[in-house]
């Protein structure tokens, strides 16, 4: 390939971009775009089967047949989100096996959330209620994302997710009309719940390297801060119709910002979550470590067999 | 191979936007559903007899239930995704049939639902399942036992749905419509969880030596509570499921275990535990609503 080449190539994809389309799986790409896509879609990817496991807590428990089907179907659809997503890296030379193993071993990452313990019924309606609804504000603009496989999952991803959510705030509703303990669940769980959901969005701006680029190539839309903004200004109304306090004693309207101003998260316990020191790091991992080894004749009969069919 | 995708914008920006207010007929949850047979008739048909009817719908209600529990016990454990979601899918299809045959004997024999104190909103499928003891559940012995490895599951998934396709088709006829429509809802569904057991039963039969050593293992493990699914009477199917578990056996390539039944008990020791942990949250919250 010559140096010209290259260029007129590198010349198309900026022209792509520069007019808002998608870039699709046979168009040439930079090297770094592609292995950006990967690795963030790989996290996405990892969340949706790690997220299973918080949620999944319940099911053996939930308190209400109606409860344990919705539960059950919520969790089955993020097992379903991360096959989209693996499928999305596949279209990208990446397959599902070789980033299962990267994340077991630790060289890929998973969103920090689910690294905190659910430890209550109510934990299910504020991780619909919290988790999902920072997860959709960080979604929702990956729609539009330049990369097309990835963007039409999101589409997909965020519709299921919007419906989480909204089964989540229905649960903490129907919580908050039942007695005073299931009222003490909800407000013990949201006090749990709401600094690590801000925490979700990522390090403040000014300490997130990898922003710049993934915005000037159309993966990302938005800054962290700019969509921490926007879910606090959208959860604040919400927590004011269930009846919850948010445990943040800064948190105000500000008029004349037209935006609700807050206290800032923990960094110090993000960093350590994400290093690894989180109250469930290591539980998570070995929960996929083992379903993963324990399945792995399973996986090795099917190959064999099909094989044998051809 | 560039699309525009700027007309996507208007559609999903707002999918959180309709928490608050707005039109709730476009959401499946909170538009109250409780009750499972809400605008049916629950009268019970002229000559049938009500207890009678009752006993049938919650032993049916207690396999799926119990059943499905375990199933659900594979979420996130499966051996990969395909297979997370479709065990979950029948654990789903399970649960709902037991909301359904729970329902209908609660509606047909209102004596066998626990009393809760006065004011309480629990529901009554919620009642039988949730605050009932071990030695009230009708279900068999077949779906009590922990899951084992995969072998057992699919094996104990293909003998149980191969038996349950074979009493819903009879219980189609029916005279009670409500059991009828429920069994005719049921068919569809357990006919693919005999299909998914069916295949994965032959696949393990013939992937690898492991799969195979496994699958032999699992058969030793599952065959010797068979018989009593067999025999619970619900309706006499033991002909018809004997020729689809020999057929299936016959493409597997496996011989039938030579395994004693084991002998007449209520229930396994296993029951109580799994419903210590599945009425746990219920059961301290009588009054609670959820």
């Amino acid at each position: 390939m010559t140096v010209t080449h290259e260029d007129e190539l590198q010349e198309q994809f900026d022209a792509t971009i520069a007019r808002h389309d998608r870039i699709e799986p046979r168009d040439w790409m930079p090297e770094g775009y592609r292995k950006t896509l990967v690795r963030q879609i790989a996290q996405h990817a990892h969340s949706e089967i790690i997220g299973m496991q918080p949620e999944g807590n319940w099911i053996t428990r939930a308190p209400s047949l109606r409860r344990k089907a919705i539960l059950l179907a919520k969790v089955q659809d993020e097992a379903g989100h991360g096959l989209y997503l693996y499928s999305a890296t596949e279209t990208l030379g990446a397959s599902r096996r070789e980033l299962t193993d990267m994340l077991i071993s630790g060289k890929q990452k998973y969103s920090s959330i689910f690294n905190y313990p659910t430890l209550s019924y109510a934990d299910v309606g504020t991780i619909g209620w919290l988790v999902d609804g920072a997860a959709i504000c960080n979604q929702v603009p990956l729609c539009r994302t330049s990369y097309g496989p990835y963007g039409r999952a999101m589409i997909r991803i965020c519709k299921e997710e919007s419906f989480h959510q909204r089964q989540g705030f229905e649960l903490l509703m129907t919580m908050m009309r039942g007695t005073d303990e299931q009222r003490a669940m909800v407000q013990e769980s949201v006090d749990r719940f709401w600094w690590p959901a801000l925490m979700m969005f990522g390090p403040p701006d000014a300490d997130s390297p990898n922003t710049a680029q993934s915005m000037a190539w159309g993966i990302k839309r938005d800054t962290n801060d700019e969509l921490r903004q926007k879910f606090v200004d959208m959860s604040v109304p919400q927590a004011e119709v269930l009846g919850v306090t948010l445990p943040d004693p800064e948190l105000r309207w500000n008029d004349e910002r037209g935006h609700y101003d807050f206290g800032q998260p923990d960094w110090e316990e993000f960093a350590q979550v994400v290093r690894g020191a989180g109250p469930c790091n290591t539980q998570r991992i070995a929960h996929r470590k083992r379903a993963h080894d324990d399945g792995a004749w399973v996986r090795e009969a099917a190959t064999a067999f099909a094989a044998r069919e051809i | 191979m560039n699309h525009h995708v700027n007309d996507y914008d208007a559609d999903h920006e707002s999918v959180y936007d309709g928490l608050l207010g707005g039109d709730a007929s476009q959401w499946a949850f909170g538009t109250d559903f409780e009750d499972p047979l809400a605008g049916m008739d629950t009268s019970v048909p002229a000559g049938l007899d009500a207890a009678e009817l009752a006993d049938l719908c919650l032993r049916l209600g207690d396999d799926a239930l119990v059943y499905s529990h375990r199933l659900a016990e594979w979420c996130s454990n499966a051996p990969d995704l395909e297979e997370d979601i479709a065990l979950a899918n029948i654990a789903l299809d399970l649960l709902g049939q037991a909301r359904l045959l729970l329902a209908r004997a609660a509606a047909a024999s209102p004596g066998l639902v626990p009393v809760l104190p006065e004011g309480s909103p629990v529901p009554v499928e919620d009642r039988l399942a949730f605050f009932r003891d071990d030695h009230d559940f009708r279900n068999v012995r077949f779906v009590e036992p922990e899951n084992g490895d995969f072998a057992v599951t699919i094996t104990r998934l293909l003998l149980f749905a191969t038996h349950r396709l074979a009493v819903l088709e009879r219980l189609r006829a029916h005279p009670d419509a409500v059991l009828a429509a429920i069994a005719a809802k049921g068919v569809k569904e357990v006919a693919y969880h005999r299909d998914y057991g069916g295949r994965w039963f032959v696949t393990l039969a013939q992937g690898t030596d492991e799969s195979r050593r496994r699958l032999l293992a699992a058969l030793e493990t599952v065959f010797p509570l068979y018989d009593e699914l067999l025999a619970t009477g619900v309706a006499d199917v033991r002909d018809e499921v004997e020729v689809v578990v020999d057929q299936v056996l016959a493409v597997a390539g496996v011989e039938r275990p030579d395994v004693k039944p084991i002998g007449g008990a209520r229930h396994t020791e296993a029951l109580s535990r799994m419903l210590a942990e599945m009425q746990v949250v219920a059961r301290a919250h009588p009054l609670g609503v959820w």
